[in-house]
């Protein structure tokens, strides 16, 4: 956006080499130099994916459980597959929980996969604080892959990568997100990260699924979605979950693509070189056409491409980075 | 057995007495107030410097969980921790289980109070049978076994039109009518308060005008009928302005105000310790704004009581995600040091307001003895140790459980000794005071 802005954070060398926490709890908890560090980190990891033999031993000997206790096959596979490449050994537990039948708690469930020695578990789970919640209970490195409607921070760094590589940086860029912000864990790391790193963030949705107060996190709210895409150098849409109708969020999926939906015409609005991206899974011809998703403008597939790069970093980095390398 | 507290300033506000007066005890009665008593063959108690005898304080909202919880409270456990906590009465919430909807359940917690023997206990039955908001509980059979109100608590009442009838039927005997006002849809199945920390931290939230739709509700139908309706544990700024406006309109209505609603804030979510079940109660801790609000009314004469909603929970069922934790925290053990630190010598009310708030105006909502120091009346004393330190500590409470956001707070003001019919119950060494 700003043409004075020279710092070109893609080339400067990163302020700190280690993270201070054990954990990845939240984008909340990093400071702009740490994620500057897990970008950067993730720049050498996306070259391992281009080698003929995808592997490096970085994490061999070390164990990482995934524990998801929702369904996911985005996070949970681009997670396994960073593992693998880092030589981690790798445990899938999937647990379907139902709030009828009573069975382990968390913090039981966790105290026993801790019992066998892990060193690092990565959660997945539909209760906002979980893994703030197994991190004062564990001694393994928790990692956040999505806890109820509060953070997904790996998608976020993900989404801030891919935005990077096209524009080198986030500082001055008009980012719009748009969708349901209120049940949104994407959208709350997205806005933390953003804000953090001097990206200038819009949001846009219904009132209905507009967060209270969300106007203290930094952004720009409206519910008019041309003014939010108006110059947009990146445009971010949110899945509307089909659910939220029954809730009385809105009339209907059609009347919301009317008013929400992000069209051709639409991102005409944007910066000519406009960026789409969308955390998925996508609802065509609900957050988004179809035409936008799959035109030229779309990165949805390289932020998919981008997760297991982001992954490797932080799993990398919560172990210890070269240090642990090089004991091992 | 004849007792002389000698020396000892006593704040009576029900009486005007403000100054040091020597209080004679006769068994389990107060035999006489004055200046230098003599001794007549009484045990001589010399009250230390600092020390303030008060009416005993009625703690109006408890939960005591018995019968049918008795993992998490008992009535023993519970009124033990009501005399640690300076309380020589308690009111208890009929949310047991069963519920306490008739006389033999009123009975029960009575017959449980009787062999505890430590703080009076003061039921309070059901307006609804199962407080399922369908048919009239037995009022008056349970009148007849002790209950002094009436209340669906944990929930509001289901109807309006319940409601009415409630007032209508407790209003024939005097009973007031003890509402947790909320209004259930708009509550949904939010956790927290509804704004920036709900937001940020993902909780669902609802708003101040959940409760004061309820508050406005209760209002109104406590003017249509004429009967007594009581606010329990308010807390957001449009319930008070609610509650104020009908008391100008001469509607009899009160309120009550815990201490964490006049202490903390839903900052208290995010830090020091993210998503600490121990700040999750309902109605939720509020925005500054609303708890501002609950200092003012305090301080001006709005609210009536301070009661705690004491509400305990075993660490099992705190120890888990924040959207599954039950709701409440205990609070008899902390009300006094809270109530000392945060309103007294923060400046925002003298003394004996604290004790009308504590003591003489839950009396006079209830109907009950207490709340008076006169000659002739229950010697139900509570001595204060306005200036002692106090470090609260919560694996040192008597109650049953420990679910408190208070652990390892300091504050200035704590419990000397508590006294119910004349009976000292508990004494804080550290006070030296010997009784």
């Amino acid at each position: 956006m700003s043409p004075q802005a020279t710092v070109h954070d893609i080339d400067q060398r990163p302020a700190v080499t280690s993270l201070r926490s054990k954990d990845l709890l939240g984008i909340f908890e990093l400071t702009p130099d740490e994620i500057t560090l897990i970008l950067d980190t993730a720049d050498a990891m996306k070259e391992i994916a281009s080698r003929p033999i995808k592997k490096v031993p970085a994490l061999r000997g070390k164990t990482v459980v995934n524990l998801f206790f929702e369904p996911s096959t985005r996070t949970r596979t681009s997670f396994e597959i960073a593992e693998k490449r880092l030589s981690a050994d790798t445990l899938n537990i999937a647990i379907a929980t139902s709030s009828v039948v009573k069975g382990e708690t968390l913090a039981d469930t966790a105290l026993n996969l801790e019992a066998m020695h892990p060193d690092m578990i990565v959660l997945r789970h539909s209760s906002s604080g979980a893994c703030h919640l197994l991190s004062r209970i564990c001694r393994s490195a928790i990692i956040n892959a999505g806890d109820g409607m509060h953070e997904h921070p790996t998608q976020a760094l993900l989404d801030a990568f891919t935005i990077r590589e096209r524009k080198r940086q986030l500082k001055g860029l008009k980012v719009a997100i748009i969708g349901d912000l209120l049940h949104s864990r994407v959208l709350r790391s997205n806005i933390l990260l953003l804000t953090r790193m001097g990206a200038e963030v819009w949001v846009c949705g219904p009132p209905t699924l507009m967060p209270a107060d969300i106007r203290r996190f930094g952004v720009t709210a409206t519910s008019s979605i041309e003014a939010a895409v108006t110059g947009a150098d990146v445009i971010m849409l949110l899945r509307i979950q089909l659910e939220r109708m029954e809730g009385a969020y809105f009339p209907s999926l059609r009347e919301y693509f009317n008013v929400f939906g992000m069209t051709e015409a639409r991102m005409k609005l944007a910066t000519p070189d406009v960026m789409i991206m969308h955390p998925g899974p996508m609802n065509r011809g609900v957050e988004i056409a179809s035409e936008v998703a799959d035109g030229p403008y779309s990165v949805i597939l390289d932020q998919v491409a981008n997760g297991v790069a982001v992954r490797m970093a932080v799993l990398y980095l919560l172990a210890g980075g070269a240090e642990h390398e090089e004991a091992a | 057995m004849k007792r002389l507290l000698k020396g000892g300033r006593i704040v009576d506000p029900a009486n005007g007495i403000d100054g040091v007066r020597d209080i004679l005890i006769d068994g389990e009665r107060i035999a006489r107030v004055g200046s230098n008593l003599p001794t007549d063959g009484a045990t001589v108690v010399e009250i230390p410097d600092g020390l303030v005898i008060c009416p005993g304080f009625i703690d109006m909202h408890v939960h005591l969980r018995e019968p049918g919880q008795e993992h998490k409270e008992t009535v023993a456990t519970g009124t033990a921790s009501a005399v640690a906590g300076g309380f020589t009465a308690v009111a208890c919430m009929p949310n047991t289980s069963p519920v306490n909807d008739n006389a033999n359940v009123t009975t029960y917690i009575l017959d449980k109070a009787r062999e505890a023997n430590l703080a009076r206990v003061y039921p309070i039955g059901a307006v609804s049978r199962g407080s399922q908001g369908e048919l009239l509980a037995d009022i008056a059979d349970m009148r007849n076994a002790g209950c002094v109100a009436i209340t669906d608590d944990g929930h509001p009442v289901k109807t309006a039109i319940l409601l009415r009838r409630a007032l209508e039927y407790a209003g024939m005997f005097g009973m007031p009518v003890i509402e947790h006002c909320e209004d259930p849809s708009l509550k949904g199945d939010a956790v927290a308060h509804e704004g920036y920390y709900a937001a940020s931290l993902g909780l669902r939230g609802m708003p101040g005008a959940c409760e004061a739709l309820g508050v406005e509700r209760g209002v109104l139908l406590a003017e249509l009928t004429g009967s007594s309706f009581h606010v329990a544990h308010m807390s957001a700024r449009a319930s008070l302005r609610a509650v104020r406006k009908a008391k100008e309109a001469g509607v009899h209505v009160t309120c009550e105000v815990a201490p964490h609603h006049f202490t903390l804030t839903d900052e208290a979510l995010a830090a020091p310790v993210a998503y600490d079940t121990n700040t999750k109660m309902n109605p939720p801790l509020r925005e500054a704004a609303d708890r501002d609000a609950m200092l003012d009314g305090i301080s001006d004469g709005s609210v009536d009581a301070i009661a705690t909603d004491h509400a305990p929970h075993h660490y099992d069922e705190k120890k888990v995600e924040y959207d599954r934790a039950p709701f409440g925290i205990v609070g008899l053990e902390t009300a006094v040091p809270l109530s000392l630190d945060r309103l007294v010598h923060a400046g925002r009310i003298r003394l004996s307001r604290m004790v009308e708030l504590l003591s003489v105006n839950p009396a006079r909502i209830l109907n009950v003895p207490g709340g008076t120091l006169s000659e002739g009346a229950p010697a139900d004393i509570t001595i204060i140790a306005p200036d002692l330190k106090v470090r609260i500590e919560a694996a040192k409470l008597r109650s049953r459980s420990k679910n408190t956001p208070f652990d390892g707070w300091e504050l200035r003001g704590g419990v000397a000794a508590t006294l119910v019919g004349g009976r000292p119950l508990y004494v804080n060494a550290e006070t030296r005071i010997s009784l």
